[in-house]
């Protein structure tokens, strides 16, 4: 791994905080629980290149759970697929950065999301055609924990068993909060484990924010033959900000200008 | 020929498939009766049956599109359009991704299985997403067209069959046009516009008005959307009046997209022939067309009460 992944994991998370700020609303929660992930994937693991956008080898991510936006375009600025300046112009009506990723107006941006549930199903539909091609490529695919209750996610987590996509390699970002409150209190998910376990996938638990365990723990699902695997990361949701972590009312309000500058300053310090 | 569209549809699915490598075929368990099996049965390591879920089955499919496959995802219209509508709307139509979804059994000549597995509102609704294109071919060797034309056009597409083999009412050397209706019969009294397979029931309903001296126009309208506004206007220019008529609700659908068009641009009256804001039911499903009025008795006398 880089030697300056924590940098970048910093620099994504002051960037996520400012873009919000920046676009007055959004959902910090969940693209700060989710940061660490998406970092190890586009700058130690995944093989995809700004200046080749269309390869048809490189590994693609699909954000299921696609308000966690902010955290992918960080990623992507970060990465270079369009400019950091951008970041600021989120949400806004003249801006390629909308609220939930879109494929059409965003560079590196694999699928349209938003509606939960079905980023799964389009993960398998890549890696169906990737087989088909002889392709090589890795599908990665980051749900939340919340949105694993959409009935979808086990049609899909059936058929990636079904069709022994080892090529795709699911993460529950699982940071035990959705809008109305804690997992269970809403709708009781977990075990997790267990259901994916039962639905035929190899399942690890990992702390998702410990950057060699996010890698390790890719490099053992790339190492599983026949079937799928999903990495259940045990994260914090708002994690980095001190206000915001385990904070339910940051799933989705953004902060203020001033409630944006003491968190960068946490951020970096 | 007098076959069913969707027998059409199976047919031209795997000749397609020998032509171009990109097409896959995914279905939710009725690739039997939708007819997309006989792609299948050429074709195993491009067929996904994704079993009896379609909200996965839609969603597959856009992930494949994405990858430069050309998805067929096929299951009965009523499951398509209505269950698996969110997928098609965020998935396939909100991307713009180049997937074919393919219902079948449409409309109250799916008979015998009743209300719940006769889509009348599928055409209404898939009109309405931005980018979806509506196909509704009227007999087997149109829908066998529609079928290699949908597979060279690039993006979302509906196309509807019938579970029920109806009449042919085209030769082999017919032309399909994706954005331009037929004409089927020249008049200048009243125009029929028809889809699906009511177009035969207007050219019964048309020769039965000659003989009384009345001339009627027959339209094909194929496809509902884009709908093809300078055939309407000319329907609505050169008749004057304009009967429309087609196997599903009578809301939002192609005598809706009608109105729409000369409502704006050429006021003129127009009858609507359809299920009349109803539910189906169970029966045989030409007797059916009969009860609900899908027939050329029933355009015959629209055209009388103008």
């Amino acid at each position: 791994m880089r030697s300056d992944m924590k940098d970048i994991t910093k620099r994504m998370r002051a960037d996520i905080v400012e873009m919000l700020a920046a676009a007055g609303s959004g959902h910090p929660g969940g693209s700060l629980s989710a940061c660490d992930i998406i970092a190890v994937l586009y700058f130690d693991k995944m093989n995809i290149d700004p200046k080749n956008v269309e390869d048809p080898d490189r590994d693609r991510f699909v954000l299921a759970k696609g308000h966690a936006a902010p955290a992918l375009y960080a990623a992507l600025a970060e990465k270079g697929f369009f400019a950091r300046e951008d970041l600021k112009t989120l949400r806004k009506s003249y801006s390629h950065l909308q609220g939930h990723p879109n494929m059409n107006t965003t560079p590196g941006v694999e699928m349209s999301t938003g509606s939960l549930g079905q980023g799964l199903s389009v993960a398998n539909g890549m890696a169906l055609a990737g087989r088909l091609d002889n392709r090589d490529y890795y599908v990665y695919c980051l749900m939340g924990d919340g949105e694993i209750e959409e009935g979808q996610v086990w049609e899909a987590a059936m058929s990636a068993s079904h069709y022994g996509l080892d090529h795709v390699i699911a993460f529950v970002d699982h940071n035990h909060l959705q809008i109305d409150g804690n997992n269970d209190q809403v709708m009781t998910v977990n075990p997790i484990d267990e259901k994916f376990r039962a639905f035929g996938w190899d399942v690890l638990t990992i702390d998702g924010h410990d950057l060699d365990a996010i890698s390790d723990a890719i490099d053992a699902a790339k190492a599983t033959k026949g079937k799928p695997t999903v990495i259940i990361a045990e994260t914090v949701k708002g994690k980095g900000v001190s206000f915001m972590e385990n904070q339910v009312g940051w799933h989705g309000v953004a902060p203020t200008a001033e409630q944006a500058k003491q968190a960068v300053a946490e951020i970096l310090g | 020929m007098n076959s069913a569209t969707r027998e059409a549809f199976g047919e031209a699915l795997a000749e397609l498939g020998e032509i171009n490598p990109d097409i896959v075929s995914l279905d939710a368990d009725l690739s039997c009766t939708t007819k997309s099996a006989t792609f299948a049965k050429k074709f195993p390591d491009r067929f996904f049956n994704m079993g009896i879920a379609e909200a996965d089955l839609m969603a597959t499919a856009a992930g494949l599109a994405t990858c430069n496959k050309i998805p067929f995802a096929s299951t009965f219209s009523v499951f398509a359009t209505c269950r698996a509508l969110d997928q098609i709307r965020n998935s396939i139509c909100y991307p713009h991704l180049n997937v074919k979804v393919v219902g079948t059994h449409a409309g109250p000549s799916c008979g015998e299985d009743g209300g719940s597995h006769q889509a009348v509102e599928d055409i209404a609704i898939m009109r309405t997403l931005p980018n979806m294109v509506v196909v509704v071919p009227a007999d087997d060797v149109e829908a066998k067209k529609a079928v290699y034309s949908a597979a060279q056009y690039i993006g979302p597409m509906y196309l509807r069959f019938a579970r029920l083999a109806s009449p042919t009412v085209h030769d082999e050397s017919y032309e399909f046009d994706l954005f331009h209706g037929e004409v089927m019969r020249e008049g200048s009294d009243v125009a029929i516009i028809a889809c699906g397979m009511m177009v035969p029931r207007a050219l019964e309903a048309a020769e039965r008005l000659a003989a009384e001296g009345i001339n009627a126009r027959v339209v094909n309208m194929h496809t509902i959307k884009p709908i093809d506004e300078e055939l309407v206007l000319d329907c609505a220019r050169t008749c004057g009046k304009i009967v429309t008529i087609e196997e599903a609700t009578i809301i939002g659908g192609l005598g809706s997209a009608v109105c729409e068009v000369v409502s704006e641009q050429c006021p003129v009256p127009v009858k609507r022939i359809g299920m009349p804001d109803i539910f189906g039911k169970s029966g045989a499903g030409a007797e059916l067309l009969d009860e609900f009025g899908l027939n050329a008795d029933h355009i015959i006398e629209a055209v009388k009460s103008f």
